[in-house]
């Protein structure tokens, strides 16, 4: 289908695509393997401007938007989703600072994280607070210029690798949610260590770290908003980056698809291609009409979002909930159609499906999109 | 640093056609690429560029459509480009199209380096580069892998050989012909491309350039192909399985028909 896109994205379809086959899919078994931070993929998207399409051109961007970056997203996925996500979450850590960021720690973070020359990361989830972000544990205490923060993040991408950090931590335990405030924090800074790095199903090529606050000393400065504004940040910044997931998975489910259909015309069965057979026609065409539908879709709210209109959350969370299942169903029918092929390591299909597999779980579990989606209806039929 | 880098842009495909009649390349149909050995000159040309200053231009001599070679070469980092296109210049052997290229480079006047693929993927024969020294009376080395060192007035390179490598010192002005050992060529960037999408493409035509109009295209071309062909595929091999006994016997079987 032809989504209208600029000349600009077209550019950035064309060039991420090269990438992707020409240096992404090469590494892809090897990263899934070794678990190995993928630093020198990640060079490559850098010198090819690729760090700078989510940031303002003001600040060493090239000045795109969602779509942009949904753009490639998904052309890195369907070679690799665990590198993909190292780029898309550097992209998740950008986005607060050019949301909410003053002119200063714009100018201070942005051009470097433009230029790939730092990745970033985003820091919300602890222990016991995932789908319930409000009974987050981590604490800033003001004193004096800086904030103390004390507690511990964890399966946080980009954990470790990132140089620049935007976290969530509470800086008013007596408000609840509106008592939660947003950082940015860099590596390096005294009392900010890294904990357990997690041995993952998917995503291999992607590091997933604890972050471990000890009396780590922030200067005031690095405050995102105001105080109590933590939730806000969050909330602003996932409308942004769910549909960057949604992404992710209409690249990973294309992967598999094409995968499925190559390898349904070359394996002979019976005498003849497999891709003869009904039965795997049907499969094949419901695959390719879901993987379509749910682009359709991406797009159409990533386009949405570039735009400038607000009140996004139902259109933002459709768009990952379907194309994350999507993904799921598409990866698993691959590894059916290249059966007993298909569940070993020698073809990527099972790869696709472990990469699947977390596009339902993070940035907001499918739930806890279903939960949005249905209020947002509630709300519009009470208005 | 001022550097000239000289490109071809060659068919996409290693089936290439040929026309039986005028015993040229066809390139109707075919995608088109830029020969890949230039890209390690292109590469080579940029890194210079990076980290001596300057300026890089690439120049190709072909048909109108060689200009998206030339395009695909700014995307990468290049600063300028030059096409040397006209009818005139159709059908031009390595030497017509070295003595053209190398007009063009004089023209251009102002450059320390001229660098060149070692070979075009299409004809494979190495004289353009070369040849481009031998019209400009410019020092070459070939085969290049490694510039160790380049000095205001001279260059200090490795030129590769079948047993290993020379160290080649050559005064500047020079042209050098390279290999893929020297280096690993770059993928565009999103801004190279947004450039290479507005930038100016120098068009010049027999016009433009001080040329002797017995020395170029066709006419000027000294070289005539009597025949061109596309060698026939080796047949595929067979294997023969079993223990050694077995096998010598059935290879037995194999040959002796084909000795009467």
């Amino acid at each position: 289908m032809d989504y209208l896109f600029s000349e600009e994205q077209k550019m950035i379809q064309e060039l991420t695509r090269k990438i992707a086959e020409d240096k992404v899919r090469p590494v892809a078994a090897k990263y899934d393997t070794t678990q190995e931070f993928p630093w020198d993929v990640l060079k490559i998207l850098a010198q090819s401007d690729l760090f700078a399409i989510f940031v303002p051109t003001e600040y060493g961007g090239t000045g795109g938007g969602v779509l942009d970056l949904c753009i490639a997203t998904e052309e890195l996925s369907r070679a690799c989703g665990g590198i993909a996500v190292c780029y898309a979450a550097s992209a998740l850590g950008t986005f607060p600072i050019v949301l909410f960021g003053t002119d200063a720690q714009k100018k201070k973070y942005l051009p470097d994280l433009a230029s790939g020359k730092k990745i970033a990361a985003f820091g919300i989830t602890e222990p016991e607070a995932g789908s319930d972000a409000s009974s987050i544990k981590t604490t800033a205490v003001k004193k004096g210029d800086h904030y103390i923060l004390n507690g511990t993040k964890h399966f946080i991408t980009n954990g470790g690798e990132a140089q620049v950090y935007t976290v969530i931590a509470m800086s008013d335990k007596t408000k609840g949610a509106r008592g939660a405030s947003a950082f940015i924090v860099e590596k390096g800074t005294p009392g900010f260590t890294f904990g357990k790095k997690e041995d993952k199903l998917g995503i291999r090529a992607s590091v997933t770290c604890e972050l471990v606050f000890t009396d780590c000393k922030v200067p005031a400065e690095n405050l995102l908003s105001k105080e109590g504004m933590g939730f806000i940040v969050t909330m602003k910044t996932f409308d942004m980056s769910r549909p960057g997931v949604a992404a992710q998975a209409v690249g990973i489910a294309q992967g598999a698809l094409d995968l499925a259909v190559k390898y349904a015309k070359e394996r002979h069965q019976f005498g003849k291609s497999i891709s003869s057979f009904q039965g795997i026609q049907w499969m094949l065409a419901d695959m390719a009409t879901k993987v379509e539908a749910s682009r359709a879709l991406v797009y159409a709210v990533a386009k949405m979002i570039d735009s400038g209109k607000t009140g996004v959350a139902k259109e933002s969370a459709m768009a990952k909930l379907f194309a994350s299942d999507t993904a799921m169903q598409v990866a698993t029918d691959a590894v059916q159609i290249l059966g007993g092929y298909g569940y070993m390591k020698d073809y990527p299909a099972e790869k696709y499906m472990r990469d699947a597999k977390i596009t339902q779980i993070y940035e907001g579990t499918n739930q806890i999109q279903r939960n949005i989606i249905a209020l947002q209806l509630i709300k519009q039929m009470a208005k | 640093m001022n550097i000239i880098v000289c490109i071809k842009q060659v068919p996409e495909t290693t089936e290439v056609r040929i026309n039986p009649e005028t015993n040229t390349l066809i390139r109707e149909g075919v995608k088109s690429m830029i020969n890949p050995f230039d890209m390690y000159a292109i590469e080579e040309g940029i890194r210079l560029k990076e980290n001596l200053g300057g300026k890089t231009t690439v120049i190709t001599m072909g048909p109108p459509q060689a200009e998206s070679a030339l395009r695909d070469a700014i995307a990468m980092g290049i600063d300028e480009a030059i096409l040397l296109s006209d009818r005139a210049f159709a059908g031009s052997d390595t030497w017509a199209t070295s003595y053209t290229l190398a007009k063009a480079i004089e023209k251009i006047k102002d450059f320390d380096l001229v660098i060149c693929g070692k070979q075009a993927s299409d004809g494979d024969t190495a004289q353009v580069g070369p040849g481009i020294a031998s019209h400009l009376n410019l020092p070459q080395v070939t085969y290049v892998k490694k510039i160790e060192e380049i000095k205001e007035k001279t260059c200090r390179v490795q030129r590769m050989t079948e047993e290993g490598y020379e160290i080649i010192q050559a005064p500047l002005p020079a042209l050098l012909t390279v290999v893929k050992e020297i280096n690993t060529p770059r993928l565009p960037s999103l801004r190279g491309m947004m450039r290479a999408k507005q930038a100016k493409v120098l068009h010049w035509m027999t016009k433009d350039l001080d040329l002797n109009s017995e020395f170029i295209g066709l006419n000027g071309s000294p070289t005539q192909v009597v025949k061109i062909f596309t060698p026939p595929q080796r047949p595929s091999g067979k294997m023969l399985q079993g223990e050694p006994q077995e096998i010598a016997e059935k290879l037995v079987e194999i040959i002796k028909p084909e000795l009467h």
